[in-house]
């Protein structure tokens, strides 16, 4: 099995996609031609199912073909059912660079069934309501793992109960006790949770649970790579293919082995087509609070600051206990800058925008086009229902700061950019607000465009109480 | 320049905050103003060379089947995980920071960084051959801080000798960097002279070795670099920075006449990057430079900078000499990001704990990206990548018998949120 090899992502070309589709050109999948769809599938920007001729039977083999010539080099595993259901891995590469990572990580918050019930449907209802809007994008919690601390397998079922009821977040359901894990199955036998853990001495009837659930299933071998590798090769032969694994998360001095455990299963997966270390990576920041001797908020600190580095090396599935927003905010931006496209455009375009809805005597102001600085300005005023045009200045994709020291945002653009807008017959009157951090070339600015400066505040928050302060037409 | 938060605001957050002791002693108010320039160009992504292991064959792991009748196995299988272990054709340029007086300073240490041989801590591979090392800002002039910072510094703010104190003494910086802001021709247009007196009373108050910063304007921060570097020959200063709009020339030349290292500054563009280092080799040894790829914030565009210094670090690896020099990350950048210091609702706050925690994250992001050098602001951001880089370099193992069972792991704080 370890000896099947797959392909790298950059080793495909669109010509080896080619000759295996049906080659009708028949445009049915949105594409001029074959070779076009062929492009776009090796770029991984459509789907390969998007060819219907493909499942005629004739072509079933070739279909065939595809689908394992395009598997990820880490398997793309379903937790959950319905809308909220979780994919974790599916990743193709191994740097962010390579192509954009799949699936960001999912962070689920745990639940045990000692907890008094209040508590557990607040921590659920916290995973659940936890959003935060930044530029464009909802960050949110993915999951809530139940944690068996009892041993009592009637407490587990009712917890599992309970949450289940409360959420559609996929589950994670934590006991290494068979009997256990089944009463927790039964409390929920459609919801396909991940199951945790397989090991070394309860393999089997955990893979018996899994098949008869149908759930994904954790292999767990703590700091032990050659047990974790034997589980998963023993798990897919008894016909469990959808694994996690979990090579163990150590804090403090063992975080060398768990960084580097994390980076040779990836590395296996992603560069040498290790098929036994090809599945989703699970780590388990929680960890940290195994310390009875320090303080919540340095547990909290301790416990964010893990998953940060377990983001950024390749888990695709976080258990966390915290439910704090302020140390849950900078994991969860964390990941989704991780998790962008490396090759989005930095700017935007370059023209009028119109907030709200502006009359002549509004207010106009303008910023750059590099993207971040533009959302951020936008989502201010649109936050704060402002009517006021916007000048986005063309600046290469600089920050207002940058572009100033780096000559890319000069008073020329800004006059130049204040005429293209056409502002001039939008507004009777010739004043224009400057961000702050650009105050240095307010005097040039209004030599040349001939409108009256007036300098704005250095951060857009400040912006609504700036113009009900000074804004006079 | 970040905004600050209103005074008021901090006091009454204090009052409201249990916090712990030992993570409030860290806590010392920070605040940074600086915010480096950056531009972002992603044309030239697919340039650089990167480790793979296409045409090398990973070792074939040991299979037996011991399958009962029906397929399904009645015992493990076992297998083993051969580790993907590569080799690089480089290794990134070793660059000494202050020099001791036996070698020819007055630094009662000094480091070297970079001399990598293999990604960051992929310590399965080869040991991390020089630790990375942390240098605190002190400002050699009043700027403006929040309240909330001045409480910690207030005594020291104008007086970057004390402030450097306080930095090696307190907050266990390895390194000051003293930000020579007053010689702005806009601010208080300091003079060089005045700028060598700087110079000399840090060098007096610490030991440790000092990165040399200056205000940003390509022509007077030549002149005084200059008279800093001839002042001081020998002390192994790291100049921050040389940019592609100074007279390159003339920099590296008395750099290296005085025996200092450069920090190559470019805006995010490694193609930049590669072309102001060509511009130094004319005049500098390979063993003088450090660069400065420029850092973005945690949510302002960390990812850039992530991808960056992760490309620039297994490109020298891969023997793209223009890039294979030790990195250097203005950390404190983080503080840019308005989540590292607003004021928001309850549901997010203590911001005394996620401003730091942003500039921590934003750092350990980037040392997992290859930072040798890193420039930071808050003391418990301070602390905690010191304690991560010690944890990385220890050469410990993680103990299997000592595995948190957090599956039933009573943990401290259940019932609390």
């Amino acid at each position: 099995m370890s000896e099947k090899k797959r392909a790298s992502l950059k080793e495909l070309s669109p010509i080896d996609i080619y000759k295996l589709l049906p080659k009708t050109n028949c445009k049915e999948c949105g594409q001029d031609n074959c070779m076009a769809f062929a492009t776009k599938i090796v770029n991984r920007e459509v789907e390969i199912d998007s060819c219907k001729p493909l499942f005629k039977p004739e072509n079933a083999k070739a279909y065939a073909k595809l689908k394992d010539l395009l598997k990820p080099a880490v398997k793309e595993v379903i937790v959950g059912v319905g809308d909220k259901s979780k994919k974790l891995g599916g990743k193709l590469v191994m740097y962010r660079h390579e192509f954009t990572y799949k699936n960001p990580t999912a962070i689920a918050i745990d639940v045990t069934d000692e907890m008094p019930m209040q508590e557990v449907v607040s921590r659920v209802q916290y995973t659940e309501n936890f959003s935060f809007e930044y530029i464009g994008n909802t960050l949110r919690l993915d999951m809530i793992a139940v944690r068996c601390t009892s041993g009592d397998a009637d407490k587990f079922k009712a917890v599992v109960q309970k949450v289940a009821e409360t959420t559609k977040l996929p589950m994670i359901l934590c006991t290494l006790n068979p009997v256990i894990a089944e009463a927790g199955l039964m409390a929920a036998p459609k919801a396909k949770p991940l199951l945790y853990a397989a090991t070394q001495t309860n393999w089997k009837d955990m893979a018996e649970l899994a098949l008869m659930y149908e759930c994904p299933l954790v292999a767990s071998a703590p700091n032990d790579l050659n047990t974790l590798v034997s589980l998963a090769k023993t798990l897919m032969a008894y016909g469990v293919t959808d694994l996690v694994l979990d090579p163990g998360t150590f804090p403090n001095e063992g975080l060398p082995d768990t960084i580097n455990n994390f980076t040779m299963l990836r590395r296996a997966a992603c560069k040498g087509g290790e098929e036994l270390a090809g599945f989703p990576l699970m780590g388990v920041p929680m960890v940290a609070w195994n310390d009875s001797a320090s303080a919540e908020d340095l547990l909290k600190w301790r416990e964010a600051y893990l998953a940060a580095m377990l983001i950024v090396r390749y888990s695709d599935v976080l258990v966390m206990h915290s439910v704090s927003g302020w140390s849950l905010l900078p994991d969860t931006v964390l990941r989704q800058n991780i998790y962008t496209d490396p090759r989005k455009p930095v700017a935007v375009a370059p023209g009028l925008k119109v907030f709200g809805t502006p009359d002549e005597n509004s207010p106009v102001m303008f910023t750059t086009n590099f993207a971040l600085t533009y959302y951020t300005v936008a989502s201010d005023l649109e936050s704060s229902k402002i009517n006021a045009y916007l000048i986005v200045v063309e600046t290469e994709g600089s920050a207002i700061d940058s572009g100033v020291a780096g000559r890319k945002l000069t008073a020329e653009r800004v006059a130049d950019a204040i005429k293209a807008s056409g502002i001039e017959s939008k507004v009777k009157h010739r004043k224009l607000i400057i961000p702050g951090k650009a105050s240095r070339i307010s005097g040039e600015i209004e030599e040349l465009s001939g409108w009256k400066v007036l300098v704005g505040p250095r951060d857009s928050s400040e912006i609504p109480k700036y113009l009900i302060e000074k804004w006079q037409p | 320049m970040t905004k600050l938060p209103q005074d008021g605001d901090k006091k009454k957050d204090s009052e409201e905050l249990i916090l712990s002791k030992e993570l409030l002693d860290a806590l010392a108010k920070f605040k940074q103003i600086e915010i480096e320039d950056f531009e972002i160009d992603v044309k030239e992504l697919e340039l650089i060379f990167e480790p793979g292991m296409a045409g090398q064959v990973m070792p074939k792991l040991k299979l037996p089947a011991p399958v009962a009748a029906g397929g399904k196995p009645t015992a493990m299988l076992q297998t083993a995980f051969i580790p993907p272990i590569e080799t690089y054709p480089n290794t990134i340029t070793e660059v000494k920071l202050g020099a001791t007086r036996s070698e020819g300073g007055t630094r009662g240490k000094s480091f070297t960084i970079g001399g990598e041989t293999s990604p960051p801590f992929y310590n399965f591979e080869r040991p991390t051959t020089h630790k990375p090392v942390v240098t605190l800002d002190v400002f050699d002039m009043e700027v403006p801080l929040s309240k909330a910072v001045k409480m910690h510094v207030k005594d020291v703010v104008g007086d970057p000798a004390a402030w450097a104190k306080l930095a090696v003494d307190q907050f266990k910086a390895d390194m000051v960097t003293i930000h020579l802001i007053s010689i702005d021709p806009l601010l208080k247009d300091a003079t060089p002279k005045d700028a060598v007196k700087t110079v000399e009373k840090v060098l007096q108050a610490v030991d440790v070795p000092l990165v040399i910063g200056g205000c940003g304007d390509a022509v007077k921060d030549a002149d005084v670099f200059q008279a800093i570097c001839e002042a001081f020959p020998g002390e192994r200063f790291l100049i921050s920075s040389i940019t592609r709009d100074m007279d390159v020339e003339r920099c590296a030349k008395f750099v290296k006449k005085n025996g200092h290292a450069a920090l190559s500054f470019t805006p995010m563009d490694l193609n930049l990057a590669r072309e102001l280092n060509r511009r130094l080799y004319d005049f500098l040894g390979r063993e003088d430079i450090v660069m400065d790829l420029t850092t973005a914030a945690l949510g302002y565009g960390l990812d850039y900078a992530f991808t960056n210094m992760e490309r620039a670090r297994l490109g020298g690896l891969m023997g793209d000499m223009e890039l294979a020099h030790p990195m250097s990350s203005g950390t404190t950048n983080a503080w840019a990001a308005r989540e590292a210091w607003l004021k928001m609702s309850a549901d997010w706050e203590p911001r005394e704990l996620r401003g730091p925690l942003w500039e921590v994250t934003t750092a350990l992001t980037l040392l997992l990206a290859g930072v040798d050098l890193f420039m930071m602001m808050h003391p418990a951001a301070v602390k905690t990548l010191k304690d991560v880089t010690n944890y990385l370099t220890s050469g410990k193992k993680a103990d299997p018998a000592k595995f948190a069972d957090w599956v039933t792991m009573k943990a401290q704080g259940v019932g609390k949120q």
